[in-house]
């Protein structure tokens, strides 16, 4: 890897954490790593990291928000991984790099670290994907998946049954289609829209605490029970136990409630 | 067939204004028994076509074009009805002809969708094209920004006379190394370009990710803009072209509006440069300050004698630019999100847009059919919220009372604003100020 060339895992990009409210004393720090959100970042994955870091506070802990892109070096002692998806142009920026990530990335998967991967990431944590034109871009393999790019896209409101997290709603809009093995399970059964592929009925992966998923929306936003389930599992590798504060889901409730009625 | 398109489609856009109904329906009459219509028209006009594409902005930049280019004498032939495809130019066109088919105009200026325009420069090469940027808009429509970009290189690429690029905006100004040579027949390239001190009001979505320390990834080297717009006052511009600084009083409002403004005057000094008659200077800058914004695309009403502005958001940077340009100090403020097709179906882009500038006086409404998609976003950035109704009417109705002894501001999507304009006619006299 390049040497360290300036300031590095901070968030330092144009997004800002709205400043922290004075509380009472922090249960304690969760370090949130966004995966390459330069170059991965074109659904909103924002509200992804946005969402964990405000809840952690919610719950009473103090989030330490890092950022790891092309180049950077890997931060240590990372509790929740978050990436998103990019265009063709981004994974084709960070996909040597990410290459060049997968022991450390393997280890923390397998190790139990909770990570949401989001589309183009979701593709690149399987073992590849086959472009239309038949060549391979390798993954890395963490998730028994592969993917097959395709003329159709699949595009539109997506609402998916899940046995850990109920009702998990989004947006897809991709043309990769996914193929799971034996070594995963699907996130739940499409309701509304396609998901994996336009043949299974299904949509996302899950492998150990790892949740992977083509839906964007922002998908945490509307889903606190995904959101505090990434959280918790975070909090309690850390510190043993996990006390949840009581955040307000007002919003969330209300916007579940008219997102699931709109079209598809 | 050519003597009897033209009155059959022009009698065909007559009973569909008596009905009401779509602008299209004569276009589509036409082009099916006279597929050659458009073209043939628009080949009769000496100077040509320009066609005015991008993500943000079209239907503005297109009527400043059209009033500069009349600043000069010129009669032009536009889509006015917004019918921004082919069918919606030939329908435009059946308005304009004389019932022998004949289109009495110096130059076509045409507004395209980027998707439409593919189609529309595939029939007819334009001799101009205006390119003015590539957001993230609608992505599920077009997939992905740099198809969009793709899309519009193929427009350049079909345009026999000049081409004029935003330099500011990387996938835009990229097309020129694309396109060949004037020496073997390629286009001539034009720019226009914003001064380093505006260059951070104009997030692209690159830079809306890049570290503010971080090292800029090997920019090239800026080329020659033929209008750079210097410097954007309240009420007034500066314009750098031919070498000194101009300053003209300006209608328009918000920093993008002017930019675009200076993208008009790049394409109009271009069609002015090649006809045999000199450049009328003074009447395009008079012109320029006089062009107010397009209808629906940002303006300032008066309710209740104090004033409405209505912002159109439609994407991330346009969101992020309406926040920068109308600071919220001392304004009720309004948002109306719907997710109709024309707005965009995917919520994603709400959370790219940051909305630390409301947290200070908060949001007093909310509305349209995602009111509650927003409601959470503004939750998350601590952003305090008065109230919130998915209907639009009794949510603009409600706005308006609480906020009697105030000016307000509504950030609203496309089809929210329409909504919106409707309601306003409705319950009080409108206004438009500019």
């Amino acid at each position: 890897m390049t040497p360290e060339t300036g300031p590095q895992h901070e968030l330092s990009h144009g997004h800002e954490l709205p400043p922290e409210e004075p509380a009472a004393p922090s249960k304690g720090t969760i370090r949130v790593l966004q995966l390459y959100p330069r170059d991965m970042n074109i659904y909103g994955d924002w509200g992804n990291a946005l969402v964990l870091a405000q809840r952690l506070r919610w719950h009473g802990y103090t989030p330490e928000l890092l950022e790891y892109n092309v180049g950077d070096d890997f931060p240590a002692n990372v509790d929740l991984i978050v990436g998103g998806g990019g265009q063709d142009s981004g994974q084709l920026v960070i996909q040597d790099d990410l290459l060049s990530r997968e022991t450390v990335l393997r280890e923390l998967a397998e190790d139990g670290t909770p990570m949401l991967v989001i589309c183009g990431l979701y593709q690149l944590f399987g073992k590849f994907f086959r472009t239309r034109t038949g060549s391979v871009i390798p993954g890395i393999g963490i998730l028994d998946v592969e993917t097959n790019g395709t003329d159709e896209r699949l595009i539109g409101n997506v609402s998916v049954s899940t046995p850990e997290f109920g009702t998990v709603l989004g947006y897809e809009n991709h043309s990769g289609q996914t193929t799971l093995g034996p070594g995963v399970e699907p996130l739940g059964t499409t309701a509304k829209g396609t998901g994996n592929n336009s043949g299974g009925g299904h949509e996302g992966a899950r492998y150990r605490n790892i949740v992977a998923s083509y839906l964007h929306g922002s998908l945490l936003p509307k889903n606190p029970a995904l959101a505090d389930f990434l959280i918790k599992t975070a909090v309690e590798r850390k510190y043993g136990s996990f006390t949840p504060g009581t955040p307000d889901d007002r919003y969330a409730v209300l916007a579940r409630e008219h997102a699931a009625r709109r079209p598809r | 067939m050519l003597y009897f398109s033209v009155p059959l489609g022009k009698f065909v856009r007559r009973v569909s204004r008596l009905r009401g109904g779509g602008s299209a329906l004569p276009g589509l009459v036409v082009e099916k028994i006279d597929p050659g219509f458009m073209q043939r028209t628009l080949a009769t006009l000496p100077l040509g076509v320009a066609v005015v594409s991008g993500t943000n902005g079209k239907t503005t930049t297109t009527k400043m074009v059209v009033e500069l280019l009349e600043s000069q004498g010129l009669k032009v032939f536009t889509n006015r009805t917004g019918s921004n495809f082919t069918r919606g130019v030939a329908a435009a066109l059946l308005g304009e002809v004389d019932w022998r088919g004949r289109l009495d105009a110096d130059i076509a200026v045409l507004e395209l969708d980027e998707a439409h325009a593919v189609h529309f420069v595939n029939k007819v090469p334009p001799r101009y094209c205006l390119l003015l940027n590539v957001l993230r808009d609608q992505l599920d429509r077009f997939g992905e920004i740099d198809k969009t970009a793709d899309l519009l290189q193929h427009i350049a690429s079909k345009t026999t006379g000049t081409v004029v690029l935003n330099r500011e905006d990387p996938r835009v100004a990229r097309i020129a190394a694309t396109l060949a040579t004037p020496a073997v027949g390629g286009p001539e390239v034009r720019y226009f370009g914003l001064d380093d001190s505006l260059l951070s009001t104009f997030p692209n979505d690159d830079d809306m990710r890049s570290a503010p320390g971080s090292p800029v990834p090997d920019a090239p080297a800026k080329p020659n803009a033929d209008v750079v717009l210097r410097r954007v006052g309240p009420a007034d511009a500066d314009f750098d072209y031919d070498g000194a600084t101009v300053s003209t009083p300006m209608k328009l409002r918000g920093v993008y509006n002017i930019f675009n403004a200076a993208a008009a005057l790049t394409l109009a000094r271009a069609i002015a440069a090649v006809r045999g008659t000199a450049t009328d200077h003074a009447g395009l800058l008079t012109a320029l300050g006089n062009v107010a914004p397009a209808f629906g695309r940002g303006e300032s009403l008066v309710v209740d004698g104090l004033p409405l502005d209505l912002v159109l958001v439609k994407n991330p940077s346009g969101f992020r630019l309406g926040l920068k340009s109308f600071p919220a100090a001392g304004y009720a403020t309004m948002i109306a999100i719907n997710d109709n097709y024309a707005d965009g179906r995917d919520m994603s882009w709400l959370w790219d847009v940051e909305f630390d500038t409301l947290r200070e006086g908060g949001v007093d409404q909310l509305t349209g059919s995602r009111a509650y998609d927003m409601a959470l976003r503004l939750q998350y950035d601590d952003v305090a919220i008065g109230a919130v109704d998915t209907e639009i009417a009794p949510a603009l109705a409600a706005f308006i009372r609480g906020a009697k002894d105030r000016p307000k501001r509504i950030f609203c999507t496309y089809t929210a604003m329409l909504a919106i304009r409707r309601e306003l006619s409705k319950i009080t006299t409108v206004e438009v100020v500019s």
